[in-house]
């Protein structure tokens, strides 16, 4: 009785505003101050310093001097960086057609309730336990022409310069990175996959579908939300990438892996111009925060109330 | 016993499935039999044959090389980092979800802002102000940026989680006289461990792994964090491939035990925040 008594006295109160008491409005808003304190100096101001250093000439010792948009017009006229806006486009759009499919079938793969799927699911996990740094000194190592997986195995096409030939460094990236990231997203697409109800497919199954049917009118639309989450991470991702690239080739050979965060650390930190830098710093967040937005508009729903109703 | 189409194996996909798995095991099958292949063999032997006479002596030049001081350095920043974003964010969470105020609706909105800032963009920023501080190469350098990043996200689970518990247990402690500082520690944590063992984990695995905040926030080796001190073995040993991949080997270790020990914890963790 007592306890019944206490959960409704208060609700009655709450609904006349006459007694409202201080307290009712529930925890203080400076127990929120901390928090946001760290969230507005360091994520924040950065995020609007960005711009301004973009618009200053700084050697990263000094005071910023203030130019004016010459770092633009400098920066936005650069080969390098034009190259690396490319490059960053043909990652970000080869990493997608990559990981998009296999992680989606990996997923679907470890939400079958076989053992050895469970036990494979356990193992897959593995790459995920490895720092980018740590990724990136192993496939150098796995990927030198004469001491590596090449002679290893002896089979032809596996010799290659792998990280030195500038043809081959790019597709080398993307496999890199797709080996550190399919483990996760597949993650998310056995999550997705093990909450589609089982009625579905033995309704289908009754109707005379087969696996393929079943995957393609059934598990992929099913999928549509994780799909559009799981894509806009990549993309965001393999687009603002920097520190597997940077310890794997360092922007190399030449120019041919400088996408466009390594143009930028470079800039900032081997060539002193900050400004520069921040120039591309600006470039990254803009178009991140753009395809943010558009593919949250895709899926009709934006990522955040996706993620609260839990995919 | 409808179950018909399960009977019939999926070949096909088990193949994929085992192809998979031997892309994901070469690379670490790789790193274990070079790490114990005595150097001066490295050059001659077949990189995947298992040695012979297996040594340790790589793992104890790494160890020789000041690893010890890299793990301390790692572990304390995650450590640091961790406990104070999970109590700032659930000091936050508890606000947003309970303060009724359009200010702490508004902090909300600004915080899940802040999930879509991609870190990278703003180093040079944040090295400025690190400078600026008088903090450039020390931890704190490190642990401060760090804490910020990860409130946004850890806020945001957490806030999920708040929301599920019952009002009327608030009201009831609210009348027995319980303070809304005891109330977020004697009501809102208990009720939320599962999501704040998550929202740990996910911090620092993140923290534990981070290279860019190192790279261009810290100079000396005694500030060195286990990634950074990876890449700056790799410039010191350059030939001697073993200890390189011991190094690695001993990097991914503290890892690998958790993920034996916790295996579930951990794999909610790292997907935490994209699925509930």
């Amino acid at each position: 009785m007592s306890v019944a008594d206490r959960v409704r006295e208060p609700r009655q109160r709450v609904a006349s505003p006459v007694e409202k008491h201080p307290r009712r409005l529930g925890p203080p808003l400076w127990m929120s101050l901390p928090a946001m304190a760290f969230f507005a100096f360091f994520a924040i101001v950065p995020l609007v310093g960005v711009v301004l250093l973009s618009f200053t000439t700084w050697d990263g010792l000094g005071t910023p001097g203030w130019t004016g948009a010459s770092n633009w017009t400098r920066v936005l006229s650069d080969p390098v960086t034009q190259h690396a806006i490319r490059l960053s486009v043909i990652l970000t759009v080869a990493s997608w057609l990559v990981q998009c499919p296999t992680s989606l079938l990996l997923g679907v793969f470890m939400a079958g309730r076989q053992r050895y799927r469970a036990v494979y699911a356990v193992l897959y996990f593995v790459p995920l336990l490895f720092s980018a740094a740590a990724v990136g000194i192993v496939y150098k190592a796995l990927l030198d022409p004469n001491f590596g997986i090449g002679p290893a195995t002896g089979v032809g096409w596996l010799s290659k310069d792998w990280l030195g030939n500038p043809s081959l460094s790019l597709p080398t990236l993307v496999f890199v990175i797709a080996w550190c990231f399919i483990p996760f997203h597949s993650l998310l697409y056995q999550g997705a996959a093990r909450q589609i109800p089982r009625e579905m497919y033995e309704a289908a199954t009754l109707d005379g579908a087969g696996r393929v049917a079943t995957f393609f009118h059934i598990t992929l639309p099913q999928l549509k939300n994780t799909i559009i989450t799981s894509s806009t991470l990549m993309i965001v991702g393999s687009l603002t990438y920097f520190d597997l690239i940077f310890v794997m080739t360092n922007g190399g050979p030449g120019n041919a892996t400088r996408v466009l965060p390594l143009d930028m650390y470079l800039r900032g930190f081997r060539s002193y111009d900050m400004g520069g830098a921040a120039v591309v710093g600006v470039i990254l967040v803009v178009v991140g925060l753009a395809i943010s937005a558009l593919l949250n508009r895709l899926g009709g729903s934006s990522r955040m109330d996706s993620q609260m109703e839990g995919l | 016993m409808r179950r018909t189409r399960t009977r019939r194996p999926n070949v096909l996909g088990g193949l994929l499935g085992t192809f998979w798995l031997v892309v994901t095991l070469v690379p670490v099958y790789y790193i274990v039999v070079t790490s114990i292949r005595p150097r001066e063999d490295y050059f001659t032997s077949n990189p995947f044959s298992v040695p012979t006479d297996p040594t340790l002596a790589a793992y104890r030049e790494v160890l020789d090389a000041g690893f010890m001081t890299y793990l301390v350095n790692s572990l304390v920043v995650t450590v640091v980092t961790v406990a104070v974003t999970v109590v700032l964010s659930l000091m936050a969470a508890y606000v947003i979800v309970h303060n009724r105020s359009a200010t702490s609706r508004r902090t909300f909105d600004v915080l899940l802002l802040g999930i879509a800032i991609p870190i990278q963009a703003t180093i040079v920023p944040v090295y400025y102000l690190i400078v600026r501080l008088g903090l450039y190469d020390t931890l704190w350098a490190l642990i401060l940026p760090s804490i910020a990043f990860a409130i946004p996200i850890s806020v945001l689970i957490l806030v999920n989680f708040v929301r599920d518990i019952p009002r009327e247990l608030f009201e009831s402690m609210r009348l027995d006289g319980a303070s809304e500082w005891s109330l977020l520690w004697r009501l809102v944590a208990p009720m939320t461990l599962p999501a704040i063992i998550t929202v740990a984990i996910y911090d620092a695995l993140n923290v534990w792994n981070a290279f860019l905040f190192p790279l261009i926030l810290t100079q000396s080796a005694d500030k060195r964090v286990l990634p950074l001190s990876l890449w700056t073995f790799q410039g010191a040993f350059t030939v001697n491939v073993p200890a390189i991949l011991a190094a690695v080997v001993l990097s991914v270790l503290p890892l690998l035990v958790a993920y034996a020990i916790g295996r579930r914890f951990l794999v909610s963790g790292l997907t935490a925040g994209f699925s509930k």
